[in-house]
């Protein structure tokens, strides 16, 4: 297992990133002081309750966060030593679908209804490479067939309502990977689709991960997914990253008790010990309103552990072994 | 169902409908109390029973109403639309004569209005809050608000007595002179005044369909990944979105169009255009029944023509539409 973080220069580093969004109830935080390190040819899980931030790191990412009323408020993200955050809207475009793709978590629209899915691969590869009709189109059906998809000349020619939900998702992997890109972020690609389609979807990510040494950003909130595809894993919850590591150390030894409680949230199917029927966990409470977070840490008010110092000062990454950090005072009480 | 066997279909219903139309109004006028042979005995100011017999036996007006009728529908479809009393001349070669009139200002105005109205919708829904979508806003309540025979006064008296800069009215000037190029540029002077009265209310229709319908679809997912691929904003408004906007406005443009058609009898009365307009006018006036149930035939036929080629647009933009 890869002794994650530091080392080497990372493909995509994400620095302290803070993204506002102005809505009628205030001001909301969406990501907080966020970073992350993907080095080139590894994935990173990043999982979390819906609204915690993934999907927003995501479109931060791509510089695609809705403006207004969203806005990267500080903060850098650098591919390949490249900073993001300054380039223009027309640099932007150069960066997105050639050197990152995106999947999104729905296939069914994700799509475009009126465009042939050739076409929509082979428009990516015209623009990126400037290459012509027929060689773009020539792409686009190696890619149909590089997603396993049969007969791709004839599947090329079809529109996005003719093919199934795990067929759509895989026309979306194959335009995201059209032009090559070095980074690869997939936004809960399996959610909308069926269990065994999923493990499919995932089978071919990471077929196409090894054959391509394409870096992935797995954002998902399928921990099973994690433990298989991932190598590095982030925990986010209400815009902050409390938990990272490499994936053996965080799901195995979790830190932070929010982590602790998604853990023991996943179900079984064979309950340990087995003669009790296993009760399903939950993390009692609900996730806090991003316009009026306190002071202190955003999961105190559902933590176990919390003490006092948890209601007034927000925690910060604290390193806890050469490869997982956590947020929690607890944590630098036992350390301390 | 094949595209062509869904055209044929469409096409054979087009026809049933139009043999309908002709019935309906050839009893309707039937039912109105008064025929040819009075208006021509009144024109003639009085004249005995005898002399109106004669003229009912003339027109076959005496005949029993089912062969009346047969006889009108089987020459409508050998094109023998009747005989007009009061142009002395048959009624299709009359409307032969003023149709072109009326489709050169019906079309050229419907196209000015779904152009200019969807490239104003697209920039109004680019920026929602922006000055251009005010614009919309105002014009669509003014196009509304505005009848055309008024707009088409009001444009007659700022470019035609304040500023003389179009005529006004005709369709063609007889003192000009010169080759086809000349007198092409001389109908489009004529043409310009009509064609924007008549465009004004659609033109307010058709923006703020556009700038509704974009607004849709610029928050659909597919917008997203068409961003997420690189597209400049350019290629995800004009390819991406505007093929999917399109499809209510190309819907509404063609249910529109028999709206259009009667607009342009009023327009074409304030510009004193040569169209079908000016003639269905004065052939009301003159109790000119077969001209009359000619233009109406006509006019049915241009608008169920132009929902055939409605149908056929929408499917080329939009493949989930299924087909039968």
């Amino acid at each position: 297992m890869s002794s994650a973080i530091a080392n080497d220069v990372p493909l995509l580093s994400v620095k302290d990133l803070v993204v506002d969004f102005k809505t009628r109830a205030g001001n909301a935080r969406v990501l907080d002081h966020v970073s992350l390190d993907i080095k080139a040819g590894k994935i990173l899980g990043i999982v979390g309750e819906s609204g915690c931030g993934k999907s927003m790191t995501a479109l931060s990412i791509m510089g695609l966060v809705p403006n207004p009323p969203g806005k990267i408020t500080s903060g850098s993200i650098s591919l390949n030593g490249r900073e993001l955050t300054d380039l223009s809207e027309e640099q932007l475009c150069d960066v997105r679908g050639s050197e990152i793709g995106m999947i999104f978590q729905e296939p069914m629209t994700s799509l475009n209804p009126v465009f042939t899915v050739g076409e929509q691969i082979a428009e990516s590869v015209r623009l990126h490479e400037k290459a012509s009709k027929q060689a773009a189109m020539a792409r686009a059906v190696d890619m149909l067939k590089a997603v396993d998809i049969p007969e791709p000349e004839i599947r090329a020619r079809a529109y996005p309502h003719q093919l199934s939900g795990g067929m759509r998702q895989r026309v979306m992997i194959a335009m995201a990977l059209a032009c090559r890109p070095t980074l690869l972020i997939a936004d809960e690609p399996t959610t909308a689709l069926d269990a065994t389609v999923q493990a499919q979807i995932f089978d071919l990510l990471q077929d196409l991960q090894r054959d391509t040494g394409t870096a992935i950003v797995l954002i998902t909130h399928d921990m099973g997914a994690i433990a298989e595809l991932a190598d590095d894993v982030a925990v986010m919850y209400a815009g902050r990253i409390i938990e990272t590591g490499s994936v053996s150390n965080v799901l195995s030894q979790p830190q932070h008790p929010y982590t602790q409680g998604l853990i023991t949230c996943v179900p079984h199917l064979v309950p340990d010990p087995p003669i009790e029927r296993e009760v399903l966990r939950e993390i009692p409470g609900m996730v806090p309103a991003l316009t009026n977070l306190g002071a202190g840490c955003a999961f105190e008010p559902r933590c176990e552990k919390a003490f006092a110092r948890c209601k007034a000062e927000k925690p910060a990454l604290l390193q806890i072994s050469e490869s997982q950090f956590g947020a929690c005072w607890v944590l630098e009480e036992e350390s301390a | 169902m094949s595209f062509t066997q869904t055209l044929a279909k469409r096409i054979g219903y087009g026809l049933l409908l139009l043999i309908g139309v002709l019935i309906l109004n050839f009893t309707l006028i039937s039912i109105a109390p008064g025929d040819v042979a009075d208006s021509i005995a009144g024109d003639m100011g009085g004249a005995d029973v005898t002399v109106i017999e004669e003229i009912r036996e003339r027109y076959g007006l005496n005949q029993p109403f089912h062969i009346q009728l047969w006889r009108y529908v089987s020459g409508v479809a050998r094109l023998d639309l009747g005989f007009s009393y009061f142009y002395n001349t048959p009624v299709t070669s009359l409307i032969l004569e003023k149709l072109p009139a009326t489709l050169l200002l019906v079309f050229s105005s419907q196209i000015l209005a779904i152009v200019l109205g969807t490239l104003l919708g697209v920039l109004a829904a680019k920026k929602p809050n922006g000055i251009v979508s005010l614009l919309v806003t105002f014009l669509s309540l003014f196009g509304f608000a505005a009848p055309v025979f008024w707009s088409g006064i009001l444009l007659i008296i700022a470019f035609v007595s304040i500023f003389p800069l179009f005529p006004v009215g005709g369709m063609t000037d007889v003192t000009v002179e010169g080759g086809w190029f000349i007198q092409l540029l001389d109908l489009l002077h004529h043409l310009f005044l009509p064609m924007i009265t008549l465009a004004s209310i659609y033109l307010a229709l058709y923006s703020r369909l556009a700038r509704a319908s974009m607004l849709e679809v610029l928050g659909a997912d597919y917008i997203r990944t068409a961003r997420a691929k690189g597209l400049p904003q350019r290629a995800v408004l004009y390819k991406h979105a505007l093929k999917n906007a399109l499809g209510p406005l190309v819907t509404v443009a063609g249910l529109q169009f028999s709206a259009v058609m009667s607009g342009a009898v009023v327009v074409e009365t304030v510009f004193s255009w040569p169209g079908l307009g000016t003639l269905a006018l004065q052939s009301i006036l003159a109790r000119d029944t077969p001209t009359i149930m000619g233009i109406l035939f006509f006019s049915s036929f241009v608008v169920i023509v132009v929902n055939i080629l409605t149908d056929i647009t929408l499917r080329l933009i939009d493949p989930r539409i299924k087909t039968g």
